[in-house]
């Protein structure tokens, strides 16, 4: 590797993300020496293993990676808001489609949702923490130092290209030589050993960790659908493991598993990649699914109609979505028979999407609806997801396909539910738990105005994408002729983004605005929740609940509430016990470092930098294992200070 | 040991937590092989010219590798019998045995590897010889991880003896030992057997 291939200078937009990387990093490390931060740092975030906080680097990071991913999606469109554009050359779109597909699955969507597995999820059952809060922390470094080794890549050796498919022969030595490809295995690789270990940990955390009392189907609809979501994890992740692994071992170790010589079989790879690929869409989405259920119920103030289909559904979503994966590549010619069975069977996964959809319907019905932001978020979601759930329908008709296959037709539809569900998703999410998490509400005008941004931004951005598909233009373009008769659509396309990105700058600027002027929630509870999160103080304390709640039953805090106003109320003596808690580690964040630097080394093929970063991951685990003090005891006399400087009495 | 503590979870529940965390990692191992092995059957007589596995596999090597993971497993069964018995020495002693075997194990396999890339039979030789090499190999990776665990429990069980966290750790390794064994047993007949029939 010669040095001017090592550092990417030549191209006067990468120069200057060059440039603001190191005036950012300057910025960050001079602010925080300057006000003393280093040790705060080092305490409260890098070694804790506490969920909450863990759940806030995820959103942060997610935030952090949605801006990047985004700036991507800018940059492409205006690409292509004019014939002949010579904005970015064709090298380097297609380096942004793959960053841009890459960063915004597994490095925004995934994060996001895990955001909202670790704020909500242990507060929901009424647990103090998750099952192992060790490797809650291992899980998250894992993700963060492989979205970095994956964004360094922009500035170091040269993006992945290949798309986020990563297809081969394409993505084979022989047609790819540089180090972009190995960027992409690794970091996915890192992270993805991290997103198995959250599968296995909130698997565990819900069916062993409720509070007494709480039934499985007692648990809230978020609960349930997180459950789901780690049981695609666990069964689908395991096969991208492979699949990355054997694209390595060709590109890294010479092997021929999906080369054109010597008895590879590239389709292969197709196959092993959406069996993973189409789980896991449905492992972004359940926990959208999820918080629209808890939102939709809040804010109509009802209990949800049709809690166990909901329940029932979600198990369906789960198990079909390893039969749909062929339909990702109707074209590759399996035959009618193959085809038929996919077509089916993807049709099929309608009905218990349309079930939820149904449920969320008559939930509303006659219900009390409070239009807060969460709920707003949500009904933007079910107008859109429809649209979404209908092009897929039309999509999954295998011989259609071969007319939409490629085409903007399909950028068209997984932005849909993408964006809808997802994204969507995760803002209901965000501004539903924001108090519980930060303490304060979000500003509801500000709110609004990002709300509608982003919806019609949505639509002017991808409708007209639709009908570039049916005219003929193909995805992955980096530009066209001027007399095809698409010009039009593309220029109302690229102004749709730009609406999205103004509804992305009003959301920042809701965040800050928030933070300085909105008031505390002083009460836990501030939309009059169901579910045991609002029990406690808003922020929760760290150890979450001073006594574990009993439950009884759904809605479990609804009803003590209700309970409560009764006049004949007396509250239950509450007797504090000393409580066992994990202690911070430094483990966890060392050990992302040296995964960082065995795949950086292996980027680049420096064995031995390889073996370093390896040793060091055995090393860490190594010393974990040989530690046995890592818990300490709460003493009542401090749980007490803790609730009395919350406001909450004993 | 008893706790007057809440920890949310009574902390006797702590190991068994542990002990349900493994299973589904090892789940989630039963699929990486599922398709490490759905791949090795797609390309398994994708020979690209280059040898078959009649010609490369040696009868009597594989079978000796077989017998002694096997082997392994029991002495490992045996090992976890002497933890009920709450002796640490015996614990130690089989765990050393079972160790020693899982080397020998591993040293037959090296040997074969060397032996089949001397031969010429590389990993880029063919998409079968990927297949097989990587299968193989996996699990060849999974016995070292295996064995290094070892190591470290045989040193903390030396210097703790049996308590509640390492009788823990013990059960979860001998989980896995014997996941392994499980997994040989199909890499011994759909490669090897299959291979050479
Ligand atoms: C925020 C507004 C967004 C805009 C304007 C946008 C725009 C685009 C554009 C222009 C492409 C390239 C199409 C092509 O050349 O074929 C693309 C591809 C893609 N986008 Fe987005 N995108 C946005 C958000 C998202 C989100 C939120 C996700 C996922 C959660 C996402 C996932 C993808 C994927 C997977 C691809 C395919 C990449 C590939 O072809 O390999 N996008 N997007
Ligand atoms: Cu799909």
């Amino acid at each position: 590797m010669q040095t001017q291939h090592f550092f990417i200078v030549g191209d006067p937009l990468i120069l200057g993300a060059d440039i603001s990387i190191i005036l950012v990093s300057a910025a960050i490390i001079f602010v925080l020496t300057y006000f003393k931060k280093w040790g705060w740092l080092w305490r409260e975030w890098l070694t804790t293993v506490d969920h909450k906080k863990i759940g806030i680097m995820y959103f942060i990071s997610a935030l952090l990676m949605l801006f990047r991913g985004g700036v991507d999606a800018l940059l492409m469109r205006l690409q292509l808001m004019f014939p002949n554009m010579n904005l970015l050359e064709s090298e380097h779109y297609n380096e942004i489609f793959t960053t841009h597909g890459t960063i915004m699955i597994l490095f925004m969507a995934m994060p996001l949702i895990f955001a909202m597995f670790n704020i909500a999820v242990p507060l929901q059952i009424g647990a103090r923490d998750v099952a192992y809060p060790f490797l809650n922390a291992v899980s998250f470094w894992l993700f963060f130092f492989g979205a970095l080794l994956l964004n360094l890549s922009f500035v170091i050796g040269g993006s992945p290209n290949a798309s986020w498919w990563g297809y081969p022969p394409l993505s084979e030595l022989t047609f790819n030589p540089g180090p972009g490809e190995n960027f992409y295995i690794l970091s996915i690789q890192i992270s993805g050993i991290g997103s198995i270990a959250t599968g296995i940990n909130f698997l565990i955390t819900i069916l062993k960790m409720r509070a007494p009392g709480m039934r499985l189907m007692d648990m809230p609809l978020f609960t349930w659908s997180v459950l789901s979501s780690c049981i695609v994890i666990i069964a689908a992740f395991p096969v991208l493991t492979v699949a990355l692994f054997l694209l390595f071992m060709d590109r890294f170790a010479g092997a021929h598993f999906f080369t054109m010589t010597h008895g590879g079989d590239p389709m292969m790879y197709v196959n092993l990649f959406w069996m993973w690929g189409h789980p896991e869409v449905y492992i972004v989405v359940l926990p959208a699914f999820g918080i629209f259920s808890e939102v939709v119920s809040v804010f109509s103030k009802k209990v949800i109609f049709g809690y166990t289909s909901m329940v029932v559904s979600l198990l369906l979503i789960s198990v079909y979505a390893y039969f749909t994966w062929v339909h990702h590549f109707f074209t590759m010619g399996a035959g009618a028979d193959v085809n038929t069975f996919f077509s089916i069977s993807t049709m099929l996964i309608a009905i218990p999407t349309g079930v939820k959809v149904f449920n969320w319907l008559l939930t509303m019905y006659r219900g009390r609806i409070r239009m807060t932001e969460p709920m707003l978020w949500t009904l933007g979601f079910i107008v859109c997801f429809v649209v979404g759930g209908a092009t897929g329908v039309m999509l999954s008709v295998a011989p259609a396909d071969y007319q939409y296959h490629n085409s903007y037709f399909v950028v068209a539809h997984f932005h849909n539910v993408l964006i809808g569900g997802t994204v969507f998703g995760m803002f209901a999410g965000m501004t539903y738990w924001w108090p519980k998490i930060f303490g304060f509400k979000l500003n509801p005008t500000l709110g609004k105005w990002a709300f509608w941004l982003w919806n019609i931004g949505f639509y002017v951005c991808f409708m007209p994408q639709y009908a570039l598909g049916f005219m003929g233009m193909t995805r992955r373009i980096y530009t066209y002729p001027d007399d095809m008769g698409w010009t039009p659509y593309n220029v109302v396309s690229t102004i749709g983004a730009f609406i999205m990105a103004l509804g992305f700058v009003f959301q920042v600027w809701q965040i800050v605005y928030s933070a300085k002027r909105m008031d505390r929630d002083v009460t836990g509870d501030p939309w009059d929740g169901h579910t045991l999160e609002w029990s406690t103080t808003s922020p929760a304390p760290y150890y979450n609940f001073a006594v574990i709640p009993k439950v009884e039953g759904r809605d479990a805090f609804w009803k003590e509430k209700k309970k409560r106003s009764q006049p004949d109320y007396k509250p239950e003596k509450r007797e504090l016990k000393p409580i066992h808690f994990p202690k911070n580690s430094g483990i966890p964040f060392i050990m992302g470092v040296c995964f960082f630097i065995a795949g950086f080394g292996l980027t680049f093929h420096w064995v031995w930098l390889g073996v370093i970063g390896l040793i060091g991951v055995a090393a860490t685990l190594y010393a974990r294992s040989f530690q046995y003090d890592t818990e300490y005891v709460i003493p009542v006399e401090e749980i007490k200070k803790t609730e009395a400087a919350l406001g909450r009495d004993i | 040991m008893a706790h007057a503590v809440e920890t949310g979870v009574k902390h006797e529940d702590h190991e068994s937590i542990k002990i349900a965390g493994f299973w589904i990692f090892l789940v989630q191992d039963v699929l990486l092989f599922a398709t490490l092995f759905a791949t090795y059957v797609v390309l398994r007589n994708h020979y690209a010219g280059g040898p078959t596995p009649k010609e490369l596999f040696d009868v009597p090597g594989f079978v000796a590798e077989t017998f002694i993971l096997l082997t392994s497993s029991f002495t490992s069964g045996l090992a976890a019998l002497q933890l009920n018995k709450k002796s640490v020495g015996g614990l130690i002693t089989w765990l050393v045995i079972t160790g020693v075997l899982g080397l020998a194990f591993l040293g037959f396999e090296i040997n074969e590897f060397t032996n089949m890339v001397q031969e010429g039979a590389t990993i880029s030789t063919s998409a079968f010889l990927s297949a097989f090499f990587t299968l193989v190999g996996t699990h060849g990776a999974h016995v070292t991880l295996g064995l290094g665990w070892m190591l470290g429990l045989i040193i903390q069980l030396a210097r703790r003896g049996i308590t509640p966290v390492t009788s823990r750790k013990v059960s979860v390794l001998s989980l896995y030992w014997h996941f392994l064994d499980a997994v040989w047993i199909f890499i011994f007949t759909v490669v090897y057997l299959i291979g050479v029939m």
